[in-house]
C-alpha cells in the first residue's frame, strides 16, 4: 500500500507540473507541442523493455510488437516535431 | 510481474529524464527555445532507454524491435505532409494505445497467479485499467485516423440509444474488472480489451468533422494516461510521471479546443454534434431576408482592386486553404502587398484547421514568418481599424451569428470578427454551409465580397492580376 500511495504522489505531482508548464505554450506550437508528447509518451518502451524477460513467452511476443510500435512513435514524434519547428521562421 | 524494482543508478538516470521531459514542454512555451525543448526531449529518451538496457532480459529481440521501430517513424517523419499532420498524430496516438495494451497482458503473462491481499487486487486493477484506457486510445485514434484520412465518412455515426450502449458497456467493464479481480483469469482482461475497444470505435464513430481538433486532443491526452497506467501497474515512476505530462497536456488542448468552440467537453465527447442540420432548416426570419438579398459577387479584379487600395489587411486562413494547397499562394500574395506598403497579417482562430495550431505549421511551411501570424484574441480588436479582410477557406470562425443570433448552433463561439473591418473578401468554393451546416450571415453582409471559386486558383490568379500591374479593368 505504501508503494501505491508513493506512485500516487508522483502521479498527482506531475499532473500538476504538467498543467502549469503546458499552460505556458504558446498556441502557434500547439501542432508541435502535440508530436512530442506523442513522442514522449512513447517512454511506454520502458515499459516494453521491462516485460521482455530472459526466455521466450507469451510476455516476450507481447513486449516486442509493443516496443516496436512504441518506438515508431519515439522516433517519429521527435523527428517530425524537429522537421516541423525549422519550419518556424522570424522577419 | 508486479512492479519491477529498478537499481538505484537507474532510478536517478529516470529521473533525469523525467526533468528533462518536463524541460522540454516548458522549452515549447516560445519559439526561441522550441527547438531547444525538442531536444531536450530527445536526450530524455535517450537517457531512459539506455538506463534501461542492461535490464533488459532479451537484448536482441529488444534491439531488434526498437531498430526497426524508429526507422518506421524516422521515414513516417520525413515523408508526412504537412497536411496531413493530424492523421499522423492520430495514428501515432494508436500505437501508444496499443503498446499500452500489450504491456499490460504482457505484465500480467509475467505472474498471471498471486495471493490475493490488498497489493495484489491494487495491482490486478492498475493492469485492468492499462488495458482499459489502452484499447479505447488505440481504436479511437484508429476511427480518428481514418475519418481524417477521409476513409470513413465525418458524419457522426448516431446507433439508437447510443448513450444507453455505452453506459451498458461501462457497466459490464466493471463487472469485467470484479471478475478478473476474483478469478485472476486471463479471459477477463482479454475481454476487456475487446469491449474498450468497441466502446474506443463506438465513441469516436458518434464525433462529426468539426469536432476533430478536439477529438484529437482528447486522445493525445487518453494516450498519456494509458502511459501512466501502465507505469502504476509496473510501479515505474517514470511512466507515472511522463503518463501524467502528457495527459495534462493533452486535457489543456482539449479545454482550449472546446472553449475556442463554446462546447462542454462533455457534448464534444458524447457526439452528435455537426449531424443536426434539423438547426440549419430553420431558418430564421433574418437568414431567410439575407438569402432574398443574395450576395454580392466579385471578380479577381475586383478584389485586386480592393487589395490595392487598402493600407492594412488582415487574412484568415481555414482548412480550405489547407485543402487546396492556398498557403503558398497566400505567402506570394502577402509578399506582394507588403512591397506595396501594405501592412499584411494572419489571424488564426484556435479551432482553424483539423488539429490544435495546425495553421501555424501550414503557414510556416510556406515560409509566412511567424511574427504576423497573429492569435484570435491578440487580433480581434484590430479588426475594426482594418481595410481589407481575406477570409481563405473558412467559415464557421468567422460566422456573425455566433454573436448576434442566440438561436445559432454556434452561438457563443467566439470568432474572429471581420464584418468591422471595412472591406471583407471570403474565398469560397460555393455557398455551401460550413462543417456544422449552418449559414453564415457575413455572406450577405454590405461590406462583404464573395469570390467563388478554388482558394488556390483564386490566390494565384490574384498574384497574377497584381503582377500584371493594373492592366486590367474592372469588368463590373
Amino acid at each position: 500500500m505504501d508503494a501505491f500511495v508513493q506512485h500516487l504522489t508522483v502521479f498527482v505531482l506531475a499532473c500538476i507540473v504538467g498543467w502549469q508548464v503546458v499552460w505556458n505554450v504558446t498556441p502557434a506550437l500547439h501542432t508541435p507541442l502535440m508530436s512530442v508528447t506523442n513522442a514522449i509518451s512513447g517512454i511506454i518502451v520502458i515499459g516494453a523493455l521491462l516485460a521482455l524477460g530472459p526466455t521466450w513467452g507469451t510476455p516476450t511476443w507481447l513486449g516486442a510488437v509493443a516496443l516496436f510500435v512504441a518506438a515508431i512513435n519515439v522516433a517519429g514524434g521527435f523527428l517530425v516535431t524537429r522537421r516541423m519547428l525549422a519550419m518556424f521562421r522570424k522577419r | 510481474m508486479g512492479a519491477v524494482a529498478v537499481p538505484w543508478p537507474v532510478a536517478l538516470a529516470y529521473l533525469v529524464a523525467a526533468a528533462l521531459f518536463v524541460a522540454s514542454l516548458g522549452g515549447l512555451s516560445a519559439q526561441a527555445t522550441a527547438r531547444r525543448g525538442n531536444v531536450y526531449g530527445m536526450v530524455g529518451m535517450g537517457i531512459a532507454v539506455l538506463a534501461t538496457l542492461p535490464l533488459v532480459g532479451n537484448l536482441p529481440v529488444a534491439i531488434g524491435a526498437m531498430v526497426v521501430g524508429g526507422a518506421i517513424g524516422a521515414f513516417l517523419a520525413a515523408r508526412v505532409e504537412m497536411t496531413s499532420m493530424p492523421e499522423l498524430v492520430a495514428g501515432m496516438h494508436s500505437f501508444v494505445g496499443l503498446a499500452a495494451v500489450l504491456v499490460g497482458l504482457a505484465g500480467y503473462y509475467v505472474h498471471p497467479h498471486g495471493t490475493l491481499d490488498a497489493l495484489r487486487v491494487i495491482h490486478l486493477i492498475e493492469t485492468f485499467l492499462g488495458v482499459l484506457i489502452g484499447a479505447v486510445t488505440f481504436t479511437g485514434s484508429i476511427v480518428a485516423f481514418g475519418k481524417l484520412r477521409e476513409l470513413i465518412g465525418s458524419k457522426p455515426l448516431l446507433l439508437p440509444g447510443r448513450h444507453a450502449l455505452n453506459l451498458a458497456g461501462v457497466i459490464a467493464l466493471v463487472g469485467l474488472a470484479a471478475w478478473f479481480v476474483v478469478s485472476q483469469s486471463a479471459l477477463p482482461l482479454l475481454l476487456c480489451a475487446a469491449l474498450a475497444g468497441l466502446l474506443g470505435v463506438h465513441l469516436v464513430m458518434a464525433i462529426g468533422g468539426a469536432d476533430m481538433p478536439v477529438v484529437v486532443s482528447v486522445l493525445n491526452s487518453y494516450s498519456g494516461w494509458a502511459a501512466a497506467a501502465t507505469g502504476f501497474l509496473l510501479g515505474n515512476d517514470l511512466l507515472i510521471t511522463t503518463g501524467a505530462l502528457v495527459g495534462s497536456s493533452g486535457a489543456i488542448l482539449s479545454y482550449i479546443m472546446c472553449k475556442a468552440m463554446n462546447r462542454s467537453i462533455w457534448s464534444v465527447v458524447l457526439g452528435g454534434f455537426g449531424s443536426a442540420p434539423a438547426a440549419a432548416t430553420e431558418a430564421s426570419e433574418e437568414a431567410k431576408r439575407l438569402a432574398a438579398k443574395g450576395v454580392q459577387s466579385g471578380t479577381v479584379d475586383d478584389v485586386v482592386d480592393i487589395l490595392r487600395s487598402a493600407r492594412s489587411i488582415v487574412v484568415v486562413p481555414g482548412y480550405g486553404m489547407a485543402v487546396a494547397q492556398a498557403q503558398h499562394a497566400m505567402r506570394e500574395l502577402t509578399e506582394l502587398l507588403q512591397k506595396s506598403g501594405a501592412t499584411v497579417r494572419y489571424a488564426i482562430h484556435p479551432v482553424a484547421g483539423r488539429l490544435p495550431g495546425h495553421m501555424n505549421v501550414l503557414l510556416a511551411e510556406a515560409n509566412v514568418p511567424y511574427n504576423i501570424v497573429l492569435e484570435m484574441d491578440e487580433i480581434n480588436q484590430d479588426l475594426s481599424d482594418t481595410d481589407a479582410v481575406f477570409v481563405m477557406g473558412a467559415n464557421d470562425i468567422v460566422n456573425p451569428g455566433a454573436l448576434d443570433d442566440p438561436n445559432s448552433p454556434i452561438a457563443g463561439m467566439p470568432v474572429l470578427e471581420v464584418w468591422k473591418s471595412r472591406t471583407v473578401v471570403v474565398v469560397k468554393r460555393s455557398l455551401s454551409a460550413g462543417f456544422a451546416g449552418i449559414d453564415n450571415p457575413l455572406f450577405y453582409r454590405d461590406n462583404t465580397m464573395m469570390l467563388f471559386g478554388d482558394a488556390r486558383k483564386m490566390a494565384e490568379s490574384v498574384v497574377a492580376a497584381l503582377k500584371g500591374g493594373g492592366g486590367h479593368h474592372s469588368s463590373r
